[in-house]
């Protein structure tokens, strides 16, 4: 089909699911073409030479690299169900949430997770300061979009099931309810919108698989 | 002319990332109030507009703080928008061009410094070679971004333009502070055509800064992140 839209992608990524979502959505259908990272395909690597990773969007043939760029390119190529708020001001605060979840959320995360003793406390604790920051940007508000799914929450949807399996296995608890009470109530709000349940990848699996990477000793 | 909104830029003159709001504004002819940050100590104005980064610049429009210069310079695209276009029109393009403000700053500019601080020919051999595989891929995308035309943005000065522009000067430190020639007119003619174009851009001439200021800066700078790094 001429305007097909295809997004190469691992079911495991929290960064290919962005694009999913937003797709969904937007009511657009696509095809998922799930890639082997230790064996990237020959289109991938046509597709996004420069980084050669996932995820990537192919529309009509041409395709986008880099989460956040394909975020904005759906939003401004299928009009319905806007992602970004109209008003440029507006615009301005959801890039600069969902770049300051992807620059100083993200990693920091990750490795409360996955590091051990005295480093692991101090990643806990910078995590922690983060997440503080994070809250802030949900005062008066049911979504970072308002009162629907937007830009920042399509970002932030690894909190969701990614960050609640790895936190069970590190067996460390960062976003706790008294601490965070606003975000642990965008998680269950967010966990309950029909199309977050009908894309997200299954909880189950996740834990199956985030059981084979290992932590360092 | 566009009409004065109380549109101020909290900055600094040795910042690339001020520059971008600046030539921004100046593309689209739009008058600004120019407050120049104290820095060492950070101002109150400075922490209470950017509490969560504490940087500049700082965009101000009818009292709104905005921050990060490429949100900075979409805002200013998207709020003045009957003169002079930043991003093309059509999404895909605006794609592409994102595409690369993002690799110029996250994947291409940390290299000049990682150049500077490298303390081994070896290092510093690697990373050149990272930095000429940047360039070749930038005067690629000179070519498929402006589409025969004399900037990034095609006939007129756009998003990457101001992106990669904006890094000029340093650039040219880098150079003449290493003795490694970055922007070869020999390996990367476009390129070298374009920067020269850019620095005589009116819109980037007059926030640019005089090279020799920028050299005594930029040795001050690299004295102390040296310094920094040997005392761990």
């Amino acid at each position: 089909m001429a305007d097909e839209v295809v997004v190469f992608r691992v079911w495991d990524s929290p960064f290919s699911y962005r694009v999913e979502l937003a797709l969904a959505l937007k009511g657009v259908n696509f095809r998922r073409a799930e890639e082997d990272l230790k064996n990237k395909s020959s289109e991938l690597l046509l597709y996004n030479p420069v980084h050669k990773k996932i995820p990537v969007l192919l529309h009509a043939g041409k395709p986008i690299a880099e989460s956040l760029v394909i975020l904005e390119y759906i939003d401004e190529t299928w009009k319905q169900n806007p992602i970004l708020p109209v008003d440029p001001y507006e615009r301005a605060n959801a890039r600069f949430w969902a770049t300051y979840v992807d620059d100083k959320c993200l990693e920091i995360l990750w490795r409360a997770c996955w590091t051990r003793g005295e480093e692991q406390q101090k990643c806990i604790s910078e995590a922690g300061e983060r997440l503080r920051t994070l809250e802030t940007a949900l005062e008066g508000k049911k979504f970072f979009g308002g009162d629907t799914i937007g830009f920042v929450d399509i970002v932030v949807s690894f909190l969701t099931p990614w960050m609640e399996v790895l936190q069970e296995m590190a067996r460390i608890r960062l976003l706790e309810e008294e601490n965070y009470p606003r975000l642990c109530r965008w998680v269950r709000d967010f966990s309950s919108c029909d199309v977050v349940k009908e894309t997200r990848p299954p909880r189950e699996k996740l834990v199956a698989f985030f059981a084979t990477l290992k932590p360092p000793n | 002319m566009a009409e004065s909104e109380d549109v101020k830029v909290l900055g600094a003159w040795p910042s690339p990332f001020v520059m971008r709001a600046r030539i921004a504004l100046n593309l689209k002819k739009v008058d600004y109030e120019f407050i120049a940050e104290t820095m060492h100590p950070k101002s109150e104005l400075l922490l209470k507009s950017n509490p969560v980064y504490k940087k500049i610049p700082v965009l101000f429009h009818k009292g709104n703080p905005i921050c990060e210069s490429l949100i900075i310079v979409q805002y200013i695209d998207e709020t003045w928008t009957s003169v002079h276009p930043i991003l093309p029109a059509d999404p895909y393009d605006r794609a592409i061009a994102r595409f690369w403000a993002v690799y110029i700053d996250d994947k291409w500019n940390p290299r000049m410094r990682e150049y500077n601080m490298a303390n081994t020919d070896e290092e510093r051999a690697a990373v050149a070679e990272q930095i000429f595989a940047g360039a070749k891929l930038l005067e690629e995308a000179f070519q498929t971004c402006g589409k025969g035309g004399k900037w990034f943005g095609g006939d007129a000065v756009g998003y990457v333009d101001i992106v990669l522009g904006s890094w000029l000067g340093w650039i040219r430190v880098t150079e003449k502070m290493s003795g490694l020639k970055i922007l070869d007119g020999d390996k990367f003619p476009q390129l070298a055509a374009w920067a020269d174009r850019v620095c005589a851009e009116e819109a980037v001439k007059s926030v640019m800064p005089e090279i020799n200021k920028m050299l005594e800066f930029g040795a001050t700078m690299m004295a102390r992140l040296k310094a920094a790094s040997s005392a761990k």
